[in-house]
């Protein structure tokens, strides 16, 4: 097995190389049959591997590679396998591969194609490395290496000037995060002096209660402090409030990796971290508390924020974020199952959703502004009917796999006894008629009423081709049916076994079983729930709103002048962030350019020894007359006085 | 008999003199040339003062050395003089300053 392993990882990295390095000599086609190819090579064997785990009780936890050993502390590079690991190793390759085909025709036109294919394999690779790693230093590798491959891809486009600006965005917010995530490795390699995963868990619960100060004079408990840096880097990767502003921005990039990363599965990453890590989190309530509340607020406002956004790509993009911050609120409420459930059929129904909106963009010649599309059912009725099933899916329509993941959290949130666990309730209960209203939104004025466009455009709207549609289709099926299939086991069975932890009386999915009848139990039981209605509710509303009554938005925002400036200013952060933090920055650089470089360096080291010689000499220069005589008389004096001093003393 | 002070107190005069000479004189390098002569016999005078004084005669034949040595130096002395006044037209000391800073 390990050679399968290395395999997994190794394979899309050969990929990128040869697209990356010999794409002149390959050629186009050339470069995406061996990306493709590659990962599809992983996909395939991860599937294997997902088999081996599940079917044959397979389990792995092993180094492959010695990098260095430093102080009785080893780096290395190694694999765990266990039920997690082949779960996500799945979605990822299954995702990638599905881009990696949609890309061939999105990108078709492009004069970067081969360096595009280098760069989503290098990051299907560095995704790999992260989910399979079985310690913290190649998981911060993988960290780092898919930020990196985000940076570049954001920037694509790299003569687009806000493409630069939003990757340089994307790569310092996520520098916050994961210096809180670093500072979090290292307070594990400090008190557990490892970082061994199974080692750092074993040794967790002889951590409870300890403390450490920071502060001199107060006490901090470990696991807390430990638990909430590492959880800094997952709201960095994972775009949680307040370290969310990059990720609206990294639509600037091309669609495929909107898709691929900033949907599907790097900024899952850090939800991955963080179930990963539930043999740390389940000891510190408060670390839990602090999860359940950011998430609950990522979850309900940044949806709010996708009820204004007028480009098509960033209404999805508000739609990950606030999804994202369900899965952090199914973490916090120790429903870690639920929460990766989620972030499994989530993974399928927003690649499909942006894939979907990239179709619609193509027939748009990459207009992405709703407002100018409308009645596109007529003519493309292919990503019509999957972004129909995608929404559907997104917003927790019974019976589609978002239903089942959404409903899990929202039910295991109420069942939470956590500190803000009320909130945090309320909080997704407003989501779900959020997330149905903007998604629908969105889905009626894209597919529906008026045909907005000009008549060039028009004249143009046809379906897109097979290597676009293909992966829509491919993708619509698991956003049916993953959900219907998996929720017994994977939010409420025991799908994940040993490689979850969660403490017993944390346990809320373990109570919620009791409870549980089966998947069409669980849709009968939700038709008397309120999630459900709020959903319908949702949708409702945005029918009312832009096909029938398409006057009372205007109304509305005309009225609310004041509460849709502070949506469309998406609350203020971005300004806020670029007065306080860029502007401080360019403040004490100014400070240090003026007075530290200019008046201290330049002035008072460089020119001012050339200064104070030159006044020295100015003065000594007065001693040189040039006459014989005074130089005579000089040597005289200290004939003298070294006489003198060799008599007397 | 003279005592041995009186002759070193002779040679300190003539030393003192030539150092007078070289700080004093303004005008005339040739002058300073004298001076250093006066000096160099100031030290004979001690020379020849302790070798009697001791009787070893290795002094007397030091002021030997010494009044050989001065007689080249005196003719290089002058020579260098010589063409100096060739360059500048001058042998006055006020104005020969070329090393001022």
């Amino acid at each position: 097995m390990p050679n399968i392993y290395l395999a997994i990882a190794l394979s899309p990295l050969v990929g990128a190389i040869v697209a990356g390095l010999f794409g002149k000599s390959i050629g186009r086609t050339g470069a995406h049959w061996v990306t493709t190819v590659s990962v599809a090579i992983s996909f395939v064997l991860s599937v294997v591997v997902f088999k081996h785990v599940f079917a044959d009780g397979g389990y792995y936890n092993a180094s492959v590679y010695t990098w260095l050993v430093s102080d009785g502390i080893k780096f290395e590079i190694g694999f765990l396998i266990d039920q997690l690991t082949a779960t996500m190793m799945i979605v990822v390759t299954f995702v990638s591969l599905m881009v990696h085909i949609y890309t061939i025709g999105y990108m078709h036109d492009d004069s970067g194609y081969q360096r595009f294919f280098s760069y989503i394999s290098l990051f299907t690779f560095s995704m790999l490395m992260l989910v399979m790693s079985n310690n913290f230093m190649q998981l911060f590798f993988g960290w780092e290496a898919v930020g990196l491959v985000s940076y570049l891809l954001i920037g694509f486009w790299f003569k687009k000037e806000t493409a630069i600006y939003a990757n340089m965005k994307a790569f310092l917010v996520n520098r916050v995060g994961d210096f809180g995530f670093l500072l979090g490795i290292a307070a594990v390699l400090m008190y557990f002096g490892s970082l061994d995963y199974v080692t750092v868990f074993a040794a967790a619960p002889d951590m409870v209660g300890k403390t450490m100060q920071i502060i001199p004079g107060s006490d901090w408990s470990i696991m807390t402090v430990m638990c909430i840096l590492l959880f800094i880097g997952a709201m960095g990767k994972s775009a949680q409030v307040p370290l969310h502003v990059w990720l609206p921005d990294s639509m600037e990039g091309p669609t495929p990796i909107s898709a691929l990363i900033h949907a599907a599965t790097m900024v899952t990453a850090g939800i991955f971290m963080v179930a990963r890590m539930s043999p740390l989190f389940e000891f510190s309530e408060t670390a839990l508390s602090f999860v359940l509340v950011i998430g609950a607020i990522t979850a309900f406002f940044m949806g709010l924020l996708g009820l204004v956004q007028n480009d098509i790509k960033r209404v999805v993009a508000y739609s990950t974020l606030s999804q994202l911050g369900y899965m952090t609120v199914a973490l916090g409420a120790s429903a870690y199952a639920a929460g990766i459930f989620h972030l499994g059929t989530h993974a399928f129904f927003k690649a499909l959703l942006f894939l979907g909106a990239g179709s619609v963009i193509i027939a748009m010649h990459h207009d992405q502004d709703i407002r100018n599309m409308g009645g596109l059912r007529k003519y493309m009725p292919i990503t019509w009917i999957t972004f129909l099933i995608g929404s559907l899916a997104l917003i927790g329509a019974p019976g589609f796999s978002g239903f089942f993941s959404k409903d899990s959290i929202i039910e295991a949130v109420h069942a939470s006894n956590l500190p803000g666990s009320d909130f945090a309730y309320l909080c997704v209960l407003g989501g779900v008629f959020i997330t149905a209203l903007y998604s629908f939104r969105m889905y009626f004025l894209v597919f529906h009423g008026k045909e907005r466009m000009d008549e060039h455009t028009r004249a143009h709207l046809h379906e897109s081709p097979a290597v676009v549609t293909v992966p829509l289709i491919m993708l619509a099926i698991p956003s049916v049916i993953i959900g219907y299939i998996l929720v017994d086991d994977m939010a409420f069975g025991s799908y994940f076994g040993k490689s979850i932890f969660v403490l017993p009386q944390h346990d809320v999915l373990g109570q919620l079983s009791k409870d549980f009848h089966g998947p069409m139990g669980m849709i009968t039981h939700a038709l008397t729930q309120a999630p459900l209605w709020l959903a319908f509710g949702g949708v409702a509303t945005a029918w009312f709103l832009y096909m029938k009554r398409p006057d009372i938005p205007e109304k509305i925002k005309n009225s609310a002048t004041m509460g849709y400036k502070v949506l469309t200013e998406h609350y203020y952060f971005d300004k806020a962030y670029s007065y306080v933090f860029a502007g401080g920055s360019l403040g004490i650089g100014r400070f240090f350019w003026t007075v530290g470089d200019e008046k201290l360096i330049d002035g008072l080291m460089v020119n001012g020894t050339a200064k104070s010689i030159g006044w020295f000499s100015s003065i000594i220069r007065n001693f040189q007359t040039g006459y014989l005589y005074h130089y005579a008389f000089v040597m005289i004096i200290g004939l003298s006085v070294m006489l003198g001093w060799i008599v007397f003393n | 008999m003279v005592p041995l002070s009186n002759y070193l107190v002779l040679g300190g005069i003539l030393f003192c003199l030539s150092m007078a000479g070289i700080f004093l004189n303004r005008k005339n390098i040739i002058i300073i040339l004298m001076s250093i002569e006066l000096m160099l016999l100031a030290v004979n005078m001690n020379f020849i003062a302790f070798s009697h004084y001791h009787g070893d005669t290795a002094g007397q034949i030091f002021v030997f050395f010494i009044l050989t040595v001065a007689a080249a130096e005196a003719a290089i002395g002058l020579a260098i003089l010589v063409v100096l006044f060739r360059n500048r037209n001058t042998i006055n000391v006020e104005d020969i300053d070329t090393l001022k800073g």
